[in-house]
Order: structure tokens, then C-alpha cells, then sequence
């Protein structure tokens, strides 16, 4: 066991505008960023505003930035950091503050509802159900996202365009379309609902160019966009250039469902 | 006093967890206006921490599963101490309820002929659990969370507005249930974000906040696990039932020191992992009890065989339920046969390839990798029991969910008490979470729309007590009459960490009298100190001001389990008594209540002795002969009293 004092620089205030704040706090071995914050809150600023639940990177409650990189504070070992290093915590840049570490993550869970939800198969019943474990992979490697938010805040679509926000989804809610639309039973197509067409209509896909800075800050490890964005790119371009595919959706599509 | 916002609902569900939501849920689609409310964001609840699986006798993976075997192995598990009729309710009913999150968009693992795959787990005789990987969980959450943004979708289409019939209150606290007489009227809370008092006027109140965990120091319980909804009930009036029994699952993890009491999956055990000591022993076989003796294992062979042929071997003694295994390890660490940071070892390096392991169990690969450096697919990770579950909670009627004695309030998940008995299996919380919140959702909603004259009112002078007692700590510094002038405010951070101390070392996994007298003692010393617990700063978003509120949850659940735990003189399932060491076929007809002293709210109580708690032995209805019929007399003999046998 050994013990030594960090130097932290966290930023403190709220909407109003606030600063950095400097600390000398206490770590031991095998300790988390989120665990020194803890320290500071418990032994020298105890209204700190930080954040967080599950402290094992399974809820996705703790995300800020550390020495500029959006990170989650439960999973970012203070053993990757030099001792001598100063660490600096800082809100999501991408979310108005509330206050000190904590952010207005409403943004998300509005485009969240813009997504229309599973549509399940009209024919199969509860317990019918039946899908090959290779089909359902591909949705299953979307729905271990955790909504941190960290791809979201990352985005340079919006991290430094606010006004890009009405129009893009942010990768989190465009990987939520490719999983339902790679969603074995989802059953969108045959109520008129073309997910393709709606991510680049309606969610922004058009605005992603595929930097992949969301991938990199995933703590899950999704390949969001090698496996979702690109995917999802690739089919919505089909579908509009497509001349067959065109045709067929013409012959196809019943009046109600027409969009 | 200030003027407080209202507004008006049918049902309120506090807690947004899988029981909260699935209520949710249920009580719109019944045509209740609902409204949920959260201590964290929408979608962040402890249920996301659950790994395993969902328990369920769909018999998808050995067709020799049904509901009257789930039965029996979850009262063999809680060692009969189960509310019987939430058992079978339970049994008859997971099915449905896995089956149903499919046609919401949940993605289960599969089998090979395309249908939901099922794990081995503790306790369970058949492979049992849907289950996501080991983060099924988060499956669970996130299918239930999208099913209410879906009820939203329609509501919107219809009246353009999202939260016309269903509306989460995200980040906000209750800190106590408004009543009209006996009836429930509302509940009031604050915005954590601002500091905000608001009141939700409603004639049924779901509560569904989960477990107690954070009064212990060694928890895989998150902050939110502070005893709300316990408390809230029995400030309420309502009674909690046998809190005496706190589960402490064997393998969480001891190092990190900042990561002790993480979670590490049962999945482990479920899917091949083995507990070796540190002389490399796999101790288990030596801790099979009597009443489980026949059905287990007897020698590694055989348990070895069991993972491919189930059907002619015995299941090996890592997947006892986890009561024995706790206790089993805390035993041989305790002989000095412990690894280097106090626990045992869990190996699945040695059992499957590191590929199956990565796929099968990633998180744990994940959390090792990340947060210890350990690779568990080349070595062994160290484990030991971790606070993890309480059995205890409120007492409910087992059809309706409804809290015993107060017209209105409904209560679901692990803060109900009774479906489990002395000793939860694992897999049975998620199947609790779904089918008793449907089942609370439900009844709420027949409640609220079934009432006929005017609704229960909110009392002013009830919501300015509730707002005097939550301003309390940032008036804290001013001296206090008569003896306490001039001491300095109570650090609200150190008492917690006080707290969990106590309750960790006087009321944990092994107990002796004198321990838990001294534990009573010290907490009514906090419970003093509490009441000057002060906070700097505003209201806005302040942590040490919702710890001090918190902290009078925490203590009045934690004198619960210690005043239960010393009246209670046997050993049973998620309660170990070294001075009472066997089970007693005496005690298995008894509950233990716990009822508020004073319910009108008065907290003044500082005698350790007499304390905020009464506590009351009622016999339990004796268990349905139908039921009774599925179990060997040989078998029952060991658990029921000679009196119920020949009834």
C-alpha cells in the first residue's frame, strides 16, 4: 500500500460561469478518479455536485472530462496518471452545466423519444418468438450501450455546434436506429415505417463523416461507427439510389403506410 | 410558510428501477395518469447492476421445468420462511413476463433452435435464467425504459403532449407519503437538481426504492440503496417484515480497496467457475447441509459431470444457494486458509477457453481488466461476501401488492418484503421486479380510478412539516435547547461512514446478541447525532444535504434489522447467529413486524432501549396442502414444526 497527495484542478460553479478549483487529496492504491472526487467531497468541499450510481461502468451516471478526454470517472484508474501529474475534472462540454461536474443531459432523452420504438410482428405472439443467436448479435453488441453519453458529448457534429442539435440524433440515438433496424422481428417495414429513410431524414445520419471519435470514447467497446453508423449509411443509400429498391417500395407500399 | 408546487396524478410509482417501471407501465396501460419518480436519470437504477439473469420456468433449455418446480426451489431457498402464496404467484407467472419484454424489443441470448436461452444458477434444480451475457440487467432497464418512451409516443400522437398520462420525474427525492386519515393523499419531494419542493397529489402511491445496502460498509448496493422506501412506508404507518434477513452474496470483490464489494456474478459459478481456498481446495463439499445433502454433489467428478449430463449427476456445492456459500467462505477465511487480501478464489481460467470465458462473462472480464488487473481467463479472481440483498421490506398483501393497513399504498420489488423468505435465489429478482410490479401497477390503477367520492386531500400543515424537516440541516449550526448549545454541527459523511461501520462489523454476516445490543446503542447515539447534521452551501444539486436527509432512512431501517436480528434466536438463511447456530423448526411459522413507536411523526426517541421501533411475532398462515403435496414428506419433516405436519 502506498498513499500520496494528488494535485486535482475541478471545475466548480454553475450556469452563471465558475472556474477551476485547486485540491490536495489523498489517493491509495488501486483508486478510481470517482473515488478521489468522493474524498474531496467527504473531507473539503462537501456540497461538490458529481454525479454517479454504480461505480462498476454499468450505469453510465459519471461521465465528465478528464484532462480534456470524456471518460467515465468510475473507470479511469488514478494509476494511468504520474504522480506528479496535475488532474483536471471537468463537465461535459457538450450539455449546459447544472453544477461543479453535473450537466443538463435532457438533449439525449429528448432525441430519444424521436425514435419510434420496436414494432413487434403482428403474427407472432408472446413466447413465439423465435431468432437465430447470429442474427440477433449485431443489435445485441448496440444494446450493451450503457447511455453515458460520452459518444454524444465527443461528437464534433455537435460538441461545438449547438445549432446543429434540432437536426442530429448524436451516434448514441443513430446506433439506436441501426439496432432496431438490424432488429431481427422489428416489424417498422410493414407498418410504413422505413427506419433507413428517418435516420437520414429525420435523425441526421448525413451530418456523421465517420471521424470515429465515438468509438474511441466508448467504455463499452461498441464499434459504433464501423458497425452501426457505416452499416446504416451504406442502406440508406442504397435505398435512395437504388433504382430497383425504389421501384419495389413503390409497387409495395400500401396508401396508409405511404410516408 | 413558502407556497409549494402541486400537481395532480392517479398513481405515483417512487423508484424507477424494473419493479417501478413495469408499474408504471401497467397502471397507464390501465388508463391511470402516472407519473414515476427517481432519485437518478431515467434509466440508471440499480436494476442495471443485476447480471445473471431473469428466472423463469419456460423450460426452454430442459423441458422437465414448470412453475411447481421454480416453486419449490425458491422456498428451499428461503428455507419455507416465504410468504407462499408471492412464491407461487411468482413461479406461475415469470414466464409471461420474460415473454412479454421480447414483444417490447428485448434481445435475450438464444438457444439453437432460435428461443431464449436459459443459465444454471444457485438453488435452481433446471437451467432457469433468460439472461443478456452477464448484463442482463441492463437489458431489463433499458426494454422497460423504451417501452414507457413507446406509451409516450402514442400519448403524444394523441394529445401533443409526451407527458400527458405518463411523466418521469427524473432526480428527485420523496422524503415522506402525505396522508387523509389512513389513506394515502401524495407524497412530497424535492428536485435534487435544485433544491425545489413539490408535492404529487395522488390517492395510490407505488413505492418500489429498492434495497438498504448503503448502511453497510461492504456493499454492492449503489447510493441510491439507502432504505427510502422503507422508511417512507413505515413513517407512513406501515409495517416492514422480517428485516432481520439481509443477504450477503459470496463473491464480491476484495480488492481494489476502493472497488471492495463489487459485485461479481453468480453467472461464474452458474456457467463453470469453482471457490478454492488458499491451499487450493475446493472447499465447498465440505459445507453441504443436511436439509440439501441429497441433492448435491459429493465428489468433483461427479459435480464435474453435472455441467454435461444434469440429468444423471448432482449439481456441485459452488451452486448451494448463497447463504451457505457466504457463510462458507467467511468460514474458511476465517481458519486462515484465505487468499492474500481476505477472500477466497473464484477460477473460471482453468475451467473454460479464454474465449468462451470473454463472450460468456464480459463484464467480469471487463471489471477485472479494468479495475483490478487481473485477466480472470489466466487467473484466479478473489472474492467475498459483499451486502447485497435485503428479504426483508414492506409486508404486502401478496395478490395486490398492497402495504398491510394503509389504503393506497402499494409496494414492489425489494423493498416488499416476504417472496423470498430468510434467503433470496439468484435470478428470482428480476422475475420479482416484473411480475409483482405489474402486479402493484395494477392495482394501483383499479384503486385510483376505482374510487368513488371525493379523493384523499393533502393537508397543508402535513406538507410544511415535511418542508421544515427537510430545510432542518442547513439550519443545523443554531444551538439546540437546553444541554446541546454551542456544538458544532455533525459532519453528515462521517456519520455514514460511522453508520456502516456499525452495521458492517455488530450487525453483519455472522451475529451475537451482545454485538447487536452494542450496535442498538450506537445507533441511537447517531440517530442524535443525526438530528444536527449540517450542510454548507444551497440547495442546488448538494450532496451532503441529501446524504443528511438519507440518513434518517438509513438509521430507521438500520435499527429494523438490528432490533429483528437480536429477537430472532436461530439461524436461517440471510441470518446467522453464532450463539443460535441451527435452524429451529419453531421459529419457521414466524414473522417478525417492525411498526414505527410514534407514527405521527414525532422522532424524538433517543432511548437506545426503547428506541423508534416496536417490534411484533405474528404466525404465518399455514402453507396451501396443495402446495404442501409438492414437496417429500422426508423433506418437509426438516423445515415444518411437528404440529404442521399433521394438520
Amino acid at each position: 500500500m502506498s498513499s500520496y497527495e494528488a494535485r486535482f484542478k475541478v471545475w466548480r460553479g454553475d450556469a452563471e460561469g465558475g472556474g477551476l478549483e485547486d485540491f490536495g487529496i489523498e489517493v491509495n492504491d488501486g483508486e478510481v478518479v470517482l473515488d478521489i472526487i468522493h474524498r474531496i467531497q467527504a473531507t473539503q468541499a462537501p456540497d461538490l455536485a458529481v454525479r454517479w450510481n454504480c461505480k462498476a461502468g454499468k450505469c453510465g451516471s459519471c461521465s465528465a472530462e478528464i484532462n480534456g478526454r470524456p471518460r467515465l470517472l468510475c473507470m479511469t484508474r488514478m494509476s494511468v496518471f504520474t504522480r506528479e501529474e496535475t488532474i483536471t475534472v471537468t463537465p461535459l462540454r457538450a450539455f449546459p452545466v447544472v453544477r461543479d461536474l453535473v450537466t443538463d443531459v435532457g438533449f439525449n432523452y429528448m432525441k430519444a423519444r424521436e425514435v419510434p420504438a420496436f414494432v413487434p410482428p403482428e403474427d407472432l405472439g408472446p413466447g413465439e418468438y423465435r431468432m437465430m443467436q447470429e442474427d440477433v448479435d449485431r443489435s445485441q453488441e448496440f444494446r450493451k450501450c450503457i447511455e453515458c453519453f460520452l459518444c454524444q458529448d465527443t461528437c464534433h457534429v455537435v460538441r461545438d455546434h449547438e445549432e446543429n442539435k434540432t437536426a442530429f440524433a448524436g451516434p448514441r440515438f443513430l446506433m439506436r436506429v441501426a439496432e432496431l433496424d438490424m432488429h431481427p422481428l422489428d416489424a417498422a417495414d410493414e407498418s410504413g415505417l422505413d427506419r433507413k429513410k428517418t435516420a437520414q431524414d429525420e435523425h441526421g445520419l448525413g451530418y456523421c463523416n465517420i471521424t470515429k471519435c465515438c468509438t474511441e470514447v466508448c467504455p463499452e467497446g461498441i464499434k459504433i461507427t464501423d458497425n452501426a453508423l457505416i452499416p446504416l449509411k451504406e442502406r440508406a443509400v442504397d435505398r435512395k439510389y437504388d433504382p430497383l429498391v425504389w421501384l419495389g417500395d413503390k409497387i409495395r407500399r400500401r396508401p396508409s403506410g405511404a410516408v | 410558510m413558502s407556497v409549494v408546487d402541486r400537481q395532480e396524478w392517479d398513481v405515483v410509482v417512487v423508484g424507477a428501477g424494473g419493479a417501478g417501471l413495469r408499474a408504471a407501465i401497467e397502471a397507464r396501460e390501465r388508463g391511470a395518469r402516472t407519473a414515476v419518480i427517481c432519485k437518478s436519470l431515467f434509466g440508471k437504477a440499480h436494476t442495471v447492476m443485476a447480471e445473471g439473469g431473469i428466472a423463469a420456468a419456460m423450460g426452454n433449455v430442459n423441458s422437465g421445468d414448470n412453475w411447481q418446480v421454480h416453486f419449490r426451489d425458491t422456498m428451499r431457498g428461503g428455507k419455507f420462511l416465504n410468504q407462499w402464496r408471492m412464491a407461487e404467484l411468482h413461479a406461475q407467472e415469470a414466464p409471461d413476463r420474460v415473454w412479454e419484454l421480447e414483444t417490447w424489443g428485448a434481445l435475450f441470448d438464444r438457444t439453437k433452435d432460435g428461443r431464449i436461452s436459459q443459465r444454471n444458477f444457485g438453488g435452481h434444480e433446471y437451467p432457469r435464467l433468460a439472461h443478456v451475457g452477464d448484463r442482463t440487467g441492463l437489458e431489463l432497464i433499458r426494454t422497460l425504459q423504451q417501452k414507457i418512451v413507446s406509451l409516450q409516443q402514442e400519448d403524444f400522437k394523441e394529445t401533443g403532449d409526451y407527458e400527458s398520462r405518463l411523466k418521469v420525474y427524473q432526480e428527485c427525492t420523496v422524503t415522506r407519503i402525505l396522508k387523509d386519515g389512513s389513506r394515502v393523499s401524495g407524497a412530497f419531494c424535492y428536485e435534487r437538481e435544485s433544491g425545489r419542493f413539490f408535492v404529487l397529489e395522488a390517492p395510490s402511491v407505488v413505492v418500489s426504492t429498492g434495497g438498504i445496502g448503503k448502511s453497510f460498509k461492504v456493499t454492492s448496493n449503489s447510493w441510491e440503496y439507502t432504505g427510502d422506501g422503507h422508511a417512507l412506508a413505515l413513517l407512513a404507518g406501515a409495517p416492514l417484515l422480517n428485516m432481520e434477513f439481509v443477504q450477503f452474496h459470496p463473491t464480491g470483490m476484495v480488492w481494489p480497496p476502493s472497488v471492495k464489494g463489487i459485485l461479481v456474478t453468480e453467472s461464474v459459478r452458474g456457467d463453470g467457475g469453482v471457490l478454492r481456498n488458499s491451499e487450493g481446495k475446493r472447499f465447498m463439499f465440505d459445507y453441504i447441509p443436511d436439509v440439501f445433502k441429497e441433492k448435491y454433489a459429493q465428489s468433483e467428478e461427479e459435480g464435474d459431470r453435472w455441467y454435461e449430463d444434469p440429468d444423471h449427476n448432482r449439481r456441485p456445492p459452488e451452486l448451494l444457494p448463497r447463504d451457505e456459500v457466504a457463510r462458507a467462505i467467511n468460514s474458511e477465511v476465517k481458519a486462515g486458509r484465505g487468499s492474500p487480501h481476505g477472500g477466497v478464489f473464484l477460477d473460471v481460467s482453468t475451467r473454460m477457453p479464454a474465449e468462451v470465458i470473454r463472450r460468456r462473462l464480459p463484464s467480469m472480464y471487463h471489471q477485472f481488466k479494468e479495475l483490478a488487473d487481473v485477466d480472470i481467463t489466466a487467473e484466479a479472481m478473489e472474492v467475498g461476501p459483499t451486502c447485497h440483498y435485503v428479504m426483508g421490506g414492506i409486508a404486502v398483501e401478496s395478490d395486490s401488492a398492497s402495504a398491510r393497513g394503509v389504503p393506497g399504498l402499494f409496494a414492489a420489488g425489494e423493498v416488499a418484503g416476504g417472496m423470498h423468505g430468510s434467503n433470496r435465489l439468484g435470478g428470482n429478482s428480476l422475475s420479482d421486479l416484473l411480475v409483482f410490479g405489474r402486479r402493484a401497477g395494477l392495482h394501483a390503477a383499479q384503486y385510483a380510478t376505482g374510487l368513488t367520492g371525493a379523493r384523499p386531500l393533502v393537508d397543508e400543515v402535513q406538507v410544511d412539516t415535511a418542508a421544515a424537516e427537510a430545510l432542518r440541516p442547513f439550519s443545523a449550526e443554531g444551538p439546540e435547547p437546553g444541554a446541546e448549545n454551542g456544538r458544532p454541527p455533525e459532519n453528515p459523511y462521517t456519520l455514514h461512514q460511522e453508520l456502516q461501520q456499525t452495521m458492517n462489523d455488530l450487525v453483519g454476516i455472522i451475529r451475537r446478541e451482545a454485538e447487536m445490543e452494542a450496535a442498538l446503542e450506537k445507533l441511537a447515539d447517531l440517530r442524535v447525532r443525526a438530528r444536527r447534521a449540517g450542510v454548507e452551501g444551497h440547495r442546488q444539486f448538494n450532496p451532503g444535504w441529501h446524504l443528511a436527509l438519507d440518513l434518517r432512512n438509513m438509521l430507521l431501517v438500520s435499527e429494523c434489522v438490528a432490533r429483528a436480528a437480536l429477537e430472532r434466536t436461530e439461524s436461517r438463511g440471510g441470518h446467522t447467529r453464532e450463539d443460535h447456530p441451527t435452524m429451529d423448526r419453531a421459529w419457521r411459522r414466524v414473522n417478525l413486524l417492525c411498526q414505527l413507536v410514534d407514527p405521527t411523526g414525532g422522532l424524538a426517541a433517543t432511548d437506545p432501549v426503547r428506541g423508534q421501533i416496536d417490534l411484533v411475532r405474528e404466525t404465518t398462515e399455514p402453507i396451501r396442502p396443495d402446495l404442501l403435496a409438492l414437496f417429500d414428506k422426508e423433506e418437509l419433516v426438516k423445515y415444518l414444526a411437528e404440529e404442521e405436519l399433521y394438520e
